[in-house]
């Protein structure tokens, strides 16, 4: 997930604008992808772990935030094995993990407001066609905001479920967690228009 | 102090069963500086204090706050009243501390870096300078309720309304945001079930059955309050 694992610092990745990070992801994203040697793989690996190495980041975050990409990247490499034999699986394994690291350490040097701000600004000239780019934004951060709640909220109504024990009955937990989710929306509408939040 | 003034507002919503009265028809000239709401679950509490701002809308009579029908200027009475909730887990919807308080200045601090000076300097104010890049959800619930106040009050509006604003936190908590609504020197309209917080106010409301069964001095609206709760439990146990 990449969801809050924003690591305050101070380090050149943290005080690059937010407009050349994301392109300079997104190429390196491409030339991953295009260009298909092994050695090319390594030099890719390598310059995403450099990247992480110069952002300061702690390998254990980045064990925890790469886990489940390694999981779906070593099942993607075993399949190409069988296929296509040991080079395709090496270099599409390395390529994956390179990838991945590559965008979270784009995530984890980025704060999201600035991110929210980056994307207010490129998408303000479609102002005039009618878009509102705070409101752009706001659904942004909420969605993301969004997650870690949800998350908490089915945890809470599968134990409630258990403490009745109802706990192999999904319906006893999904029909409360589902109303739940819908209440959640309602008060956290209120509360962003209670902060003035749609009225402009 | 800014006045709420409520004019015959009351609130009726149709139900499968009929017309049901959450609140009925209601006026009131609120203009001292803490104002207490006590009363039942389900009273119309809530619903009193949500007309102030316009969460909720009157369905007969208006609102007043400042002079600004609440119906008709939405927008610049919420610029004016804050509103604190008693969950703050649904208050907060950026990532970390100070984000979350940016996003209330956003609208007057154009500039992110004069936002973000601004944002630490709200923090600081709650004891909450030390958690500023934590993630909301690190915070225990009364680091949350502080920091919900925080976001509220960043942008310094004139009356704060507080729907049980301690309800789920502990008695050290409690007496934290407490303190805080009472240093405030905006108008406090609270909504409790403390009745301590209550007798520290001004002037108690007692709502009940949808309506307001009681109003003046704090220890005798809190008194009124406990004798009715008493005299219904009595008369269901008794004979």
């Amino acid at each position: 997930m990449l969801i809050g694992i924003y690591q305050p610092g101070t380090s050149l990745l943290h005080r690059l604008p937010v407009g050349p990070k994301l392109a300079a992801l997104a190429a390196l994203s491409l030339s991953i992808v295009l260009v298909r040697s092994m050695p090319a793989s390594f030099a890719f690996l390598a310059a995403s772990i450099g990247l992480a190495l110069l952002a300061r980041l702690p390998l254990r975050m980045l064990v925890r935030a790469t886990r489940a990409v390694l999981l779906i990247a070593v099942v993607v490499a075993a399949f190409q094995w069988w296929m296509f034999g040991p080079h395709r699986a090496v270099e599409s394994l390395l390529d994956l993990l390179a990838l991945a690291l590559a965008a979270v350490v784009v995530t984890a040097t980025t704060p999201v407001n600035a991110m929210l701000d980056a994307i207010i600004r490129w998408i303000g000239p479609l102002r005039r066609l009618g878009v509102d780019p705070e409101r752009v934004a706001l659904t942004f951060s909420l969605a993301i905001a969004a997650l870690p709640g949800t998350v908490s909220l089915a945890l809470e109504t599968r134990d409630a479920a258990r403490a009745r024990g109802l706990g192999r009955h999904p319906r006893a937990y999904l029909t409360p967690f589902v109303i739940r989710v819908v209440g959640r929306a309602h008060e956290t509408g209120d509360a962003l228009a209670a902060r003035g939040l749609g009225d402009d | 102090m800014p006045a709420i003034e409520l004019e015959a507002a009351g609130v009726t919503v149709a139900t499968p069963a009929g017309e049901r009265v959450i609140l009925e028809p209601t006026t009131l000239s609120l203009t001292e500086r803490r104002i207490g709401i006590v009363g039942p679950n389900g009273s119309g509490k809530s619903t009193l204090a949500r007309m102030v701002n316009g969460l909720v809308a009157a369905t007969t009579g208006r609102v007043v706050v400042d002079g600004l029908d609440v119906a008709r200027e939405g927008a610049a009475v919420r610029r004016r009243v804050g509103f604190c909730f008693t969950d703050p887990a649904a208050q907060l919807v950026m990532p970390t501390c100070v984000e979350d308080v940016e996003l209330s200045l956003r609208r007057i601090e154009r500039s992110a870096s004069a936002r973000r000076q601004r944002a630490l300097g709200v923090l600081e104010r709650f004891g909450l300078a030390d958690h500023a890049e934590i993630s909301v959800h690190a915070l225990s619930g009364g680091q949350k309720q502080l920091l919900a106040l925080a976001g509220v009050l960043a942008t310094e509006p004139s009356v704060v309304v507080a729907d049980e604003p301690t309800t789920l936190l502990d008695l050290a908590n409690t007496r934290k945001v407490a303190d805080v609504l009472f240093g405030l020197d905006q108008q406090l309209l609270l909504v409790t079930h403390d009745l301590d917080l209550a007798r520290r106010c001004d002037r108690v409301l007692v709502v009940d059955d949808a309506g307001v069964r009681y109003d003046g001095e704090p220890g005798a609206a809190v008194d009124f309050y406990v004798a009715s709760v008493e005299d219904r439990i009595e008369g269901r146990v008794g004979p």
